[in-house]
């Protein structure tokens, strides 16, 4: 690995155009006390200030542990929750404020794909059914070719075979079931779609197979994907951006070379190091930082910087005053850290 | 038919000498089910001595979560049978054991820990009194005394304030904490085997290096056997001393750790190897393994594996591969072993584009 600043990549994305653009999203969720007069005694927050853009074309990745506010942000942008505050443009609409009939309009062109196949796939529908469903809500999206044959086509898109189409969910395995999922979402030819931990529950010889289809789709069709995951090697293979959460904030947001090879904020850092490498040659061979404790609250996040209760860097700075998301002296990509530092060595090269 | 493989046992990295602390041999479970007799463990060896690590890896239905439950004689009988074979604790086999000398061994010197913390505790006992249950019924300590011993064996596993925190409940814990508070029940009682079903899967990835962190420091202090189930490579590889790869209940490949992910002796563990992506590697396309594992009740002939294979051939669609030795201390069970060791297998179909199936090479047109 040379150490040579990663911003010699050019960013393949830098002149395309923004489809989803994020600015400032919060989503509080009220923790209530009493049976008949409910009153609010405080809030878990879920989400708290998170911006960024994707592109045409792009994957970003979002990373982060159990409790960081990754799936609440997927539902957001899916409009399944309301946000408490901040906006997001769809091709530089406003998103949030649109009803009715446009709302549906918009809403074709975003798609999600859920983490667990088991349980998002209507057990009394067959799969001709549960590909069909997006043209029935959107009647004037009808294929010409007809909706069975477009479901065909679909089924064979994502390798599944199109004679299956009148099976029901409990007849496919694990990975099949979510091609379906892929294939319902594909279905009304979105220009974004958010994959909500789409590998996590598959085995890994499947997972490869889910991924690769992922990959074929989207120079197929364009695609621009949000991808959600805890898995940091599926994330860095999938991915051209990263964004790091952590209790309900981004850490870090970069390319997936800038965030991999010289993370900056302690949390990246330490996340990083404590993935398990399938090298037995590399054991002990790089710095393992051993974070103590678990995460905070979000229902009671500490002041100032989040991360400050488990960092070992903190200093008083970070206890008073909030570290904001921007680029830092020599840092390319975003962290949210006073103390921001590259550190080449958390991941050995791979030769 | 017999299903056994070679039941020369593998016993790489280990002195001569030695007696080995656990032995399994020709381990057949099977499951009654309304689709037929499905088997789950189709000829199982292996041995464990003191102070080793023995990751066993598969898929899930490879047989690997079965395979603990019938060592520790937790399996639900019905619908499982064990239709053969022997698991041998120092000597003494425990399937023909009596239940009351089992049930001595069982969480005494043979202990689990299980995937999910907050459905193996007991929601409505603090964990304190659980952990000192063990005391109780093993030891016949009095309350009190089993009480501080429950406190010590909580400080033992680094939770804080043990003292205090005894009273808990389960729910009042993080994951992480009580996955802690498995191990302590689980290393209570001094156990010379200790069985980890997937430790750390639901587990996220700084807490789950500070729990298996903790088991190796423990696994050292006590000089505990450790038997390591999981599907996580990068976890294998972290702190195995060696290694079985399961599919479709049976051993595909054994080996020192070093010398598996060095040089894979089975096309499957090849293939598992390919198709994770690395955290240190930004990669290209991933080298999937195309279609799925073959159902237990409906397994194909010859090698479970050769459906998926890229080398399979005709013998493998009819005869079935036994585990053998292809290089000192490594088994494997494929009849081109040494080929695919060697990195000079033929390779006789690849996967489809969508990698949900297989084409044939000699079927495809010549560019």
């Amino acid at each position: 690995m040379s150490l040579s600043v990663p911003a010699a990549a050019a960013d393949p994305f830098a002149d395309k155009p923004s489809v989803l653009e994020v600015d400032g999203l919060v989503k509080h969720f009220p923790i209530t006390q009493g049976i008949v007069f409910q009153r609010k005694v405080g809030a878990v927050k879920a989400v708290d200030g998170v911006s960024f853009n994707l592109r045409e074309g792009e994957t970003l990745g979002i990373v982060g542990e159990s409790g960081c506010g990754k799936s609440t942000l997927a539902k957001l942008l899916m409009r399944l929750e309301e946000p408490d505050a901040g906006t997001v443009k769809f091709r530089g609409k406003d998103f949030l404020s649109v009803k009715g009939d446009e709302l549906r309009r918009l809403r074709r062109k975003i798609q999600i794909i859920f983490q667990d196949p088991y349980t998002s796939l209507n057990p009394r529908m067959s799969v001709g059914d549960i590909i069909a469903e997006p043209f029935k809500l959107h009647p004037e999206e009808k294929p010409k070719q007809g909706i069975r044959n477009r479901v065909k086509e679909l089924l064979d898109l994502v390798g599944l075979n199109p004679e299956h189409i009148n099976r029901y969910p409990h007849q496919f395995s694990g990975g099949q079931r979510q091609r379906i999922g892929i294939a319902r979402g594909l279905a009304l030819n979105p220009d974004v779609i958010i994959c909500d931990e789409p590998v996590s529950a598959l085995d890994v010889s499947v997972q490869a197979q889910v991924m690769n289809l992922l990959d074929d789709l989207q120079k197929e069709f364009g695609l621009s994907y949000i991808f959600i995951a805890h898995d940091l090697s599926v994330v860095r293979h999938i991915s051209d951006r990263v964004g790091v959460m952590y209790l309900g904030k981004l850490a870090e947001l970069g390319t997936q070379d800038e965030i991999y090879t010289g993370p900056a904020h302690p949390y990246t850092q330490a996340l990083l190091s404590a993935v398990p490498l399938p090298d037995p040659t590399l054991r002990g061979a790089r710095e393992q930082i051993v974070l103590q404790g678990d995460p905070p609250n979000p229902a009671n996040p500490p002041s100032g910087c989040r991360f400050r209760t488990r960092c070992w860097k903190a200093t008083e700075i970070c206890a008073t005053q909030e570290p904001e998301l921007i680029s830092r002296g020599q840092i390319t990509q975003l962290t949210a850290c006073h103390h921001a530092q590259q550190n080449e060595k958390v991941i050995p090269s791979h030769g | 038919m017999t299903e056994s493989q070679t039941s020369t046992g593998f016993t790489p990295g280990t002195s001569p000498g030695d007696a080995p602390l656990l032995e399994v041999k020709d381990l057949q479970v099977e499951f009654r089910t309304k689709a037929g007799v499905a088997r789950a463990i189709n000829g199982l060896n292996f041995t464990l001595h003191a102070g080793e690590t023995l990751a066993i890896l598969g898929e899930s239905g490879s047989g690997k979560s079965v395979t603990a439950q019938t060592i520790m004689g937790i399996l639900d009988m019905p619908p499982g049978r064990i239709a053969g074979g022997e698991i041998r604790y120092r000597g003494d086999d425990l399937l023909t054991m009596n239940e009351e000398s089992r049930r001595k061994l069982r969480g005494g010197k043979i202990a689990m820990i299980f995937q999910d913390a907050l459905s193996s505790l007991n929601p409505v006992l603090p964990v304190g009194w659980q952990i000192a249950e063990m005391f109780r019924v093993h030891r016949g300590m009095k309350r009190k005394e089993a009480r501080a011993k429950a406190v010590e064996m909580m400080q033992r596993v680094g939770i804080p304030g043990a003292e205090e925190r005894a009273g808990d409940f389960p729910h009042q814990f993080s994951g992480g904490m009580r996955q802690r508070i498995m191990i302590a029940m689980a290393i209570a009682l001094d156990p010379d085997v200790l069985i980890a079903d997937e430790p750390t899967t639901a587990l996220d990835v700084t807490v789950q290096a500070q729990v298996m962190r903790l088991l190796k420091d423990l696994q050292t202090e006590f000089n505990m056997g450790l038997i390591l189930i999981t599907h996580d490579l990068g976890v294998v590889a972290d702190v195995a001393d060696k290694i079985a790869v399961m599919y479709s209940g049976r051993v595909m490949e054994a080996a020192d750790v070093y010398e598996t992910y060095a040089k894979p002796g089975h096309p499957y563990t090849q293939g598992l190897l390919a198709s994770i992506p690395r955290i240190d590697d930004e990669g290209g396309r991933l080298r999937a393994i195309s279609g799925l594992p073959p159902s237990l009740t409906d397994m194909p002939p010859g090698c479970p594996f050769n459906p998926r294979c890229e080398f399979a051939t005709d013998r493998c669609r009819t005869e079935r591969p036994e585990l053998r030795l292809v290089a000192e201390g490594h088994l494997s069970a494929c009849h081109y072993a040494e080929d695919v060791y060697a990195g000079t297998a033929t390779r006789t179909r690849r996967p489809s584009p969508t990698g949900a199936g297989m084409i044939d090479v000699s079927e495809e047109a010549p560019e």
